[in-house]
């Protein structure tokens, strides 16, 4: 697979961020807009990792995937997930506000990550929050290959839990090449991704070239194992998990 | 720098925060982390080899390998993704062992860990030998699921858990301490925990 190779090593640094916005998403699952030095230089599908300190020095850090692809704004998005008595998604639901500044460094991870010369068709699979980094990768799909073929299996568990879910029936509509496909999974008539699912994105699409499958550990298990027994080669499949 | 509003969940009484390195939390689930779809090992095949650069030192069946001097190994394991987990249990079969039943000692001072899926991380020898780490092919008193890296894994409890490289198919001595897969991308050569070496110039 070709990415990004770098000579020399890379240095991750602390570097401040001011939050300037934030917006609903779901119900669980709230947008903040950080301004950062690097908005424009990252590929999609990167994370960064993010910092807090308490007055008496106490740090807890966590890995928030970027959800925006570079678009002059000078600033990333970022989608946080309240977790019940979550330690750092609690500080950015109750406490967070424009113009506060966290500390944070990236953009960090090479191997999930896609930009237009690695090329596709673009397969992307993704479980539940799964799907921010594989929004950042039709993001940049659109603004930098918007001819190339991609098709996004996109599996929650209800229509109102989806993430940017009329941004991508948006996108569905109105970008030729990009299909959305919505496994809901906890409605009546609902369903899980199977090989079904899989069968039917692989004839739509045709022979992927770039895979990448984002989502809790057993969706990504499961999903991996639909993909490779339909036939994809595992070297073209890259996989990032969460949660345990 | 202080952030604003950040008061934090303290690490639990007793003997948790002595045990929790800096910037880690405590889970009790076992997360797994890999780049792609596990890769297809088969044991009737499976191989495990020592080389030095390209050239092959010995190489062992699963059965060969079944059959080598067993270590456990009772602790905590740390990644570098923050999670910690307490109180797991392994055994394999130690570097030293391994070494042994190859009858040589190590031929240079580093080497790199290789997965069946073209996976590598680099480590000082120094850190694998002296009872540190194993080819583990056990966890918890069962194999180890593919999920964790079965059938065999390198286990180096005191570096952070990428080290620990899954579906080992062998080990690689080299000259020089070479960059793996994680330390080409920015990863810490060397990735010690308390020290909180996560990435290059940490």
């Amino acid at each position: 697979m070709t990415e990004i190779q770098p000579s020399a090593p890379l240095v991750f640094r602390w570097q401040e961020a001011r939050i300037a916005a934030i917006a609903p998403v779901t119900a669980r699952v709230k947008s903040f807009r950080l301004a950062v030095a690097f908005a424009d230089g990252y590929r999609a599908g990167q994370h960064v990792d993010v910092r807090l300190t308490a007055q008496d020095g106490y740090q807890a850090q966590r890995s928030y995937s970027i959800a925006s692809a570079p678009d002059g704004s000078g600033t990333i998005e970022l989608m946080v997930e309240g977790l019940e008595d979550g330690e750092v998604s609690g500080y950015f639901f109750d406490v967070a506000a424009v113009g506060d500044v966290i500390e944070l460094r990236g953009p960090i991870g090479g191997s999930f990550s896609w930009d237009a010369p690695d090329g596709g068709p673009l397969l992307l699979v993704g479980g539940g929050s799964g799907v921010v980094p594989l929004l950042s990768m039709l993001r940049r799909r659109a603004l930098a290959a918007p001819d190339l073929p991609a098709l996004l299996i996109y599996s929650t568990r209800t229509r109102t839990e989806a993430i940017a879910l009329a941004e991508l029936e948006a996108r569905h509509r109105d970008e030729p090449g990009f299909t959305l496909v919505l496994a809901v999974t906890r409605e009546a008539g609902g369903r899980r991704i199977g090989s079904d699912t899989v069968a039917a994105a692989l004839a739509s699409l045709g022979s992927p070239t770039r895979v990448f499958v984002c989502g809790a550990n057993p969706f990504v298990s499961a999903a991996s194992n639909h993909l490779v027994a339909a036939g994809l080669a595992r070297g073209v499949i890259r996989t990032e998990r969460f949660g345990g | 720098m202080v952030t604003r509003g950040f008061v934090g969940r303290r690490r639990a009484p007793g003997d948790t925060g002595t045990r929790l390195p800096p910037g880690q939390y405590l889970t009790q689930d076992f997360p797994i982390l890999q780049i792609g779809p596990n890769p297809e090992v088969d044991l009737a095949t499976w191989r495990f080899t020592l080389r030095e650069g390209a050239r092959p030192i010995k190489s062992w069946t699963w059965q060969e390998f079944e059959a080598l001097p067993r270590t456990a190994w009772h602790g905590d394991i740390h990644c570098v993704t923050k999670w910690s987990k307490f109180d797991t249990a392994w055994e394999g079969v130690s570097v030293d062992d391994l070494l042994a039943d190859a009858g040589i000692a190590a031929p240079t001072d580093y080497l790199l860990a290789e997965g069946y899926d073209d996976y590598t991380t680099n480590l000082p020898v120094a850190d694998l030998v002296g009872g540190q780490a194993m080819i583990a092919t056990r966890y918890a008193g069962a194999p180890i699921e593919p999920d964790h890296g079965g059938p065999a894994r390198l286990f180096v409890p005191h570096l952070y858990f990428w080290k620990s490289a899954k579906w080992l198919k062998g080990l690689r001595f080299t000259r020089k301490d070479e960059a793996g897969f994680w330390e080409m991308r920015g990863y810490h050569m060397y990735g010690d925990p308390w020290r909180e070496q996560r990435y290059t110039g940490d």
